[in-house]
């Protein structure tokens, strides 16, 4: 709700994208790539201490041990897939298909839920054989980054669901829009995040 | 009172503080100006440039402004002159930015000269002395692997030989520091870090844990006793005859927290140091294996 | 790895000591008074209405202002005590268990929770006002940004009573903070009140990013924007990517404490020094992060008190965004003893060392601001002129320390204190005062006394030195940080008894600078005109203290130093009345969720320093239905009308 010099923009315009027509939706979009600016620091440092940490397996399971090519290779495709769904989404959004809109937010909703189910079930399989987050450094650092990313997936699981609630609400206007746009910068984030860990963590762990 | 009048008082007076200081500075209090080795003398010179260096932009920042402020005061018949929109020169400012530039360079020359010669033995010797040290809560341990003897809270090396110490810890990090002789280094768990000093002459040196690690950290001090060659030899064998053996379990008592006096001992376990570091992280570092490599 | 079993009950109360009950009974008469008086004066209304919902810049900038003077209060408290302990060799008035956690709690006090809240006060006072906004970007986010950093302010100060106050050294270093050594919560109060308000300094910097950025005034390029703006900005984009590395240091110590992980432990693979480098990774620009808006207030107050140009204006710009970039390659200068290696310690000294030259030309910049102006020494100006002095010493001595073999003799050492106390102090302690003195009239209306304001300046200016530069000596002299006690034989006594002296000096001065605020608020000069230091920038065109709206009209600026622009030539006859006329103003409404969604995560951190994860949970559900609530909210702003404004401005005797 910034207080804007003046607050509408180009209502009428029909060349500039709905959620850019507001100067508060347009801060608010801005504000947001500081935000995953600011995210992809953290992620960084994370990644960071993943790989001074890898080798530390204290005895324990080590990466090369631990994975599984078909497993991760499958979480992988379904959150690509996600992210393909999800810029459907957009696209729709922008020719007002509000029908459609809704449809491709629930399939990304639903792989982005087969996409945690998956982590879970590998998570739970680890701990399982003993691989728990407390027997090593490298072990605490593989949870965490990857765990750091499923919550966030997990968020924007809810966020999703939270906008198509909204969307049903008051269908597609400025605010609705922006908020799609901004969910859907969200999501392809998390899907660059996770192709740096498919290649940093996964690959480079079962190639050792 | 005016404000010039404070100006002028407040320099008077911490040119006062200043002579105070450096009276002082000539005692023998002033261990980080008393260096007793080659090690505490090139940092000490490094110190010196280095303020020297920075003198030359403080002095003259001081001094300009007291005179700034002492002439462009807000008075009604002030005659210096007013140009409320002079705000650009070109040459002004190329000077300050040049200065500071040649003072850096100047300065980290000699740093980096200075950082590179100090990872280096004092003198070229064939036999240096080697003794690890290990802090403990709240204590210092020294063993000997040429002697194979230990002590706490004290250490005796020869004099006008380099002594390389090789420095960890089995306790949250400190810092050996023994200010005449040298500066300080790490001790951390898990890693070995190599430290190297020497005194030119015999005499006893005061060193100190410098990084915090509990509730007894304050009482972490040590002697450096430096003897004459022949001195140590003797000590050596008086410690083989008199003093008693450190077991497994007398290791694991001085693990535990608590604030000792000095001790002795005539042996110790020989690989605790190593598999303690090697426990601790220091299978995964190459460079712990490299510098452990050149300890025993 | 030591074995040993520390598992002691921690009763749920700080018992024991005279000391704490004495605080105790303070706090809980203090508590039973606000109560009172608000109840007696019926102002829980006017409370909540007024100041716990509010959405405005203004108000939540006097609020960060209020709580840093309180933490500095707490911050002093806990030096003084230091100071006192270490009077006299062998003393015994406080021992080692109390004295760690003393130092501990001043280190991260006077940090988090009295440098950057003082910085977000000037923040939010002066930036939209300086840049012609009508608030920040995101008003709702500011809000919760000040509640985040005012209960992890609370959760912090609450293990002084409560469990136990963290005693590992504002640092935190493991594998001293792993539970085998340090098994109380105090260090949980600690990880957790950090991270909790970290989460909102985080939010303040995309605020004021975006703010900046985007919601300047028509005309105002960034080249003509004031300097404090500019400061503010690189300070922004430092806090934007340099605190998730504290977040995740934070996080990542914390699962080691709570669910036993092994990231900084000494066995399991852990690699404490892992910890050391994210924590300065955050650290070093966490002080340009503090310093850098000092610059700007100081930057602003040279123009202003000498009627003149800043000189080198470029320059300026340039300097503050060579330092914001500077910093994030030198954290490993905190650390030149952990034996890094010859090549990494010679990089990171000559770039720290690069760090004096933009510094240094801010310096005589300044200076040459003054020079052929006319200087008042108001009081802004007198914390200023003070500041010079201060700095260059500290800058200097940071020069020295940024030689590595040199540093090798003062690590860990008082020359170390001394440093950072003189650029922390000097810089940001008296460029905030400054800020203060500068801008209290535009918040409050009124002007802080000058004859109370001058003894509290010359007192602590003198307690200053007093108390620190002994300290440089008493490095050489090998006396280390953090010893609660120190023998008589090592001749350090006299310079300690001299540095205890300057602190209680200091400890005067502060309580002079309070009796002055409530003496000024009786009988302080009111500010009529708006415009009390004959200003510069566009907050002393508007009335103080500015409506709730700012601006009745945006302005236009067509050049730096709008408003002395405007000034000259209205004295030129030049310009025109304004004609335009009123607009409805669209506002944020006031909101208390920031205030319970902030008390949610006090709720939760409190679950979890005390591993209650029922309690955590609730916090935890707290916070989500908040988020969700705010997501689904619609009537979030409003328009003030034509005639509201009209009659607004009017009282002011603006329209």
């Amino acid at each position: 709700m910034a207080i804007g010099h003046d607050a509408v923009l180009s209502e009428d315009d029909e060349t500039t994208p709905l959620e850019y027509r507001h100067e508060n939706d347009v801060l608010r979009i801005y504000g947001f790539w500081l935000f995953i600016a600011t995210d992809l620091v953290l992620f960084g440092t994370l990644f960071a201490t993943y790989v001074v940490l890898r080798a530390n397996t204290a005895g324990g399971p080590s990466e090369s041990q631990l994975f599984e090519v078909p497993i991760f290779t499958a979480e992988t495709l379904i959150l690509l897939t996600s992210s393909f769904t999800c810029g459907l989404a957009t696209f729709q959004m922008h020719r007002k298909k509000h029908g459609w809109l809704s449809f491709w937010l629930v399939v990304t909703v639903l792989l982005g839920a087969t996409f945690i189910g998956l982590e879970l079930s590998e998570f739970i399989t680890y701990a399982t054989h003993g691989a728990t987050m407390q027997r090593s450094a490298f072990l605490s650092a593989f949870f965490t980054l990857v765990g750091t990313h499923g919550i966030h997936v997990s968020m924007g699981i809810l966020w999703m669901l939270s906008i198509l609630y909204q969307l049903w609400r008051t269908g597609l206007n400025s605010t609705t829009a922006r908020k799609v746009f901004v969910v859907g910068l969200y999501w392809h984030f998390l899907d660059v995040v996770w192709v740096f860990i498919f290649t940093v963590v996964y690959l480079t762990g079962v190639a050792h | 009172m005016t404000m010039y009048g404070f100006i002028r008082r407040s320099v008077q007076w911490m040119a006062l503080l200043f002579c105070g200081l450096s009276t002082t500075g000539c005692s023998s209090n002033v261990l980080v100006f008393h260096p007793a080795g080659p090690v505490s003398r090139i940092e000490e010179h490094l110190i010196i440039m280095s303020i020297i260096l920075v003198t030359i932009v403080v002095v003259p920042v001081i001094l300009l402004l007291w005179y700034i402020v002492r002439t462009f005061r807000d008075t009604p018949n002030n005659p210096a002159p007013y140009e409320p929109e002079w705000s650009e020169s070109r040459v002004l400012e190329s000077i300050w930015w040049g200065i500071p530039i040649i003072i850096v360079a100047v300065l980290g020359f000699f740093t980096v000269k200075d950082t590179f010669a100090l990872t280096r033995p004092p003198e070229k010797v064939t036999n240096p002395l080697t003794i690890l040290v290990t802090s403990l809560d709240w204590k210092w341990m020294f063993q000997y692997p040429g002697q194979q003897v230990a002590t706490v809270n004290y250490c005796e090396i020869p004099a006008s030989r380099p002594v390389q110490f090789v420095l960890t810890s089995n306790a949250p990090m400190n810092s050996f520091w023994v200010p005449e002789l040298g500066g300080q280094e790490y001790t951390m768990p898990g890693m070995a870090m190599r430290l190297w000093l020497q005194a030119d002459q015999p005499g006893i040196y005061y060193g100190h844990g410098a990084n915090f690690s509990g509730k007894g950290f304050a009482h972490m001090q040590f002697n450096v006793h430096a003897v004459k060659q022949t001195q140590f030899d003797a000590w050596v064998k008086h410690l083989k005859r008199t003093a008693p053996p450190l077991t497994m379990d007398g290791y694991h008592g001085l693990v535990r927290p608590s604030v000792v006096g000095q001790m002795s001992f005539s042996s110790y376990p020989p690989t605790i140091f190593r598999d303690m570091i090697m426990q601790e992280g220091g299978m995964y570092m190459k460079h712990d294996m490299t510098i452990l490599g050149t300890a025993d | 790895m030591p074995g040993y079993d520390r598992h002691h009950p921690t009763p749920f109360f700080v018992s024991g000591d005279p000391m704490i009950y004495a605080s105790d009974v303070l706090i809980a008469l203090t508590l039973v008074g606000v109560v009172f008086v608000l109840t007696y004066f019926r102002r829980w209304r006017w409370l909540w209405e007024e100041w716990i919902t509010t959405v405005d810049h203004k108000k939540i900038g006097i609020m960060y202002l209020l709580a840093a003077l309180a933490m500095m209060f707490r911050g002093g408290v806990d030096s003084e005590l230091m100071r006192t302990q270490l009077a006299f060799p062998n003393n015994h008035f406080l021992g080692a268990e109390h004295y760690d956690q003393i130092f501990t709690t001043h280190g991260t006090i006077m940090i988090l929770f009295m440098a950057m809240p003082l910085i977000f006060a000037m923040m939010n006072i002066a930036v939209p006002l300086q840049i012609g906004a009508r608030d920040v970007a995101f008003p709702y986010l500011n809000a919760i940004s000040f509640w985040l950093f005012f209960f992890g302010a609370m959760l912090f100060n609450l293990s002084f009573v409560i469990g136990g106050s963290p005693d590992a050294g504002w640092v935190s270093y493991p594998p001293l903070t792993e539970t085998p050594f340090d098994p109380g919560p105090g260090e949980n109060f600690y990880l957790l009140a950090l991270q909790i308000s970290g989460i909102g300094s985080i939010a303040t910097g995309i605020n004021f990013l975006v703010t900046i950025l985007k919601m300047r005034a028509p005309g105002m390029t960034l080249m003509r924007m004031p300097l404090f703006p500019w400061s503010v900005l690189s300070a922004s984009v430092l806090i934007i990517f340099a605190f998730p590395a504290l977040t995740i240091a934070l996080a990542l110590l914390l699962l080691d404490r709570l669910a036993g992980a092994h990231f900084f432990t000494m066995l399991q693979g852990g690699n404490p020094m892992m910890y050391v480098n994210l924590f300065w990774v955050w650290g070093h620009p966490e002080v340009y992060i503090v310093v850098l808006p000092a610059f700007g207030i100081f930057s602003e107050v040279f123009a202003t008190f000498s009627r003149k140009r800043v000189f080198g204006y470029t320059s300026m710009v340039a300097s503050l965004m060579t330092i914001a970039v500077i910093s994030y390659f030198v954290w490993a200068h905190h650390f030149f003893t952990m034996g890094a290696g010859p090549g990494v310690n010679s990089f990171f000294a000559i770039a720290s060392m690069c760090v004096g030259i933009p510094t240094g030309v801010k310096v005589f910049n300044w200076l040459f601001t003054m020079f052929k102006g006319r200087i008042r020494t108001s009081l802004p100006m007198l914390w200023a002129i003070g500041f010079i002095p201060n700095f260059a010493i500290g800058g200097a001595t940071g020069i020295m320390l940024a030689a590595a073999p040199g540093d090798y003799q003062y690590h860990n050492s008082y020359f170390l204190i001394a440093h950072f106390h003189q650029v922390l102090i000097g810089g940001v302690v008296y460029g905030m005062l400054a800020g203060m003195y500068y801008w209290w009239p535009k918040m409050f209306g009124f002007i802080l006394d000058e004859r109370i304001g001058r003894w509290a300046f010359w007192l602590f200016n003198i307690g200053f030195y007093v108390c620190f530069m002994p300290q440089y000596q008493l490095g050489f002299m090998g006396m280390t940080r953090r010893v609660y006690i120190y023998p008589a034989d090592m001749g350090w006594s006299t310079l300690n008894l001299i540095s205890t002296v300057g602190a209680y000096l200091m400890g005067i001065a502060f309580v002079l600078i309070v009796v002055e605020i409530l003496y000024s608020a009786v009988w302080g000069v009111r500010d009529t005109t708006g415009d009390p230091w004959d200003g510069r920038t566009l907050e002393w065109s508007l009335p103080s203290p500015a409506p709730h709206y700012n601006f009745a009209h945006v302005p236009v600026v067509t050049e730096r130093d709008a408003w002395w622009g405007q000034k000259e030539a209205r004295k030129k006859g030049e310009i025109q009345k304004e004609t335009r006329p009123f607009q409805p103003i669209h506002m944020p409404r006031n909101s208390g969720r920031p205030f319970i969604m902030s008390l949610c995560f006090f709720i939760g951190g409190f679950g979890l320093v005390f591993e209650w994860y029922p309690l955590a949970l609730v916090g935890l559900v707290g916070i989500l239905t908040s988020l969700l609530m705010r997501s689904v909210e619609r009537d979030t702003d409003y328009y003030i009308p034509v005639e509201e404004i009209q009659h607004i401005e009017s009282n002011l005797g603006r329209a």
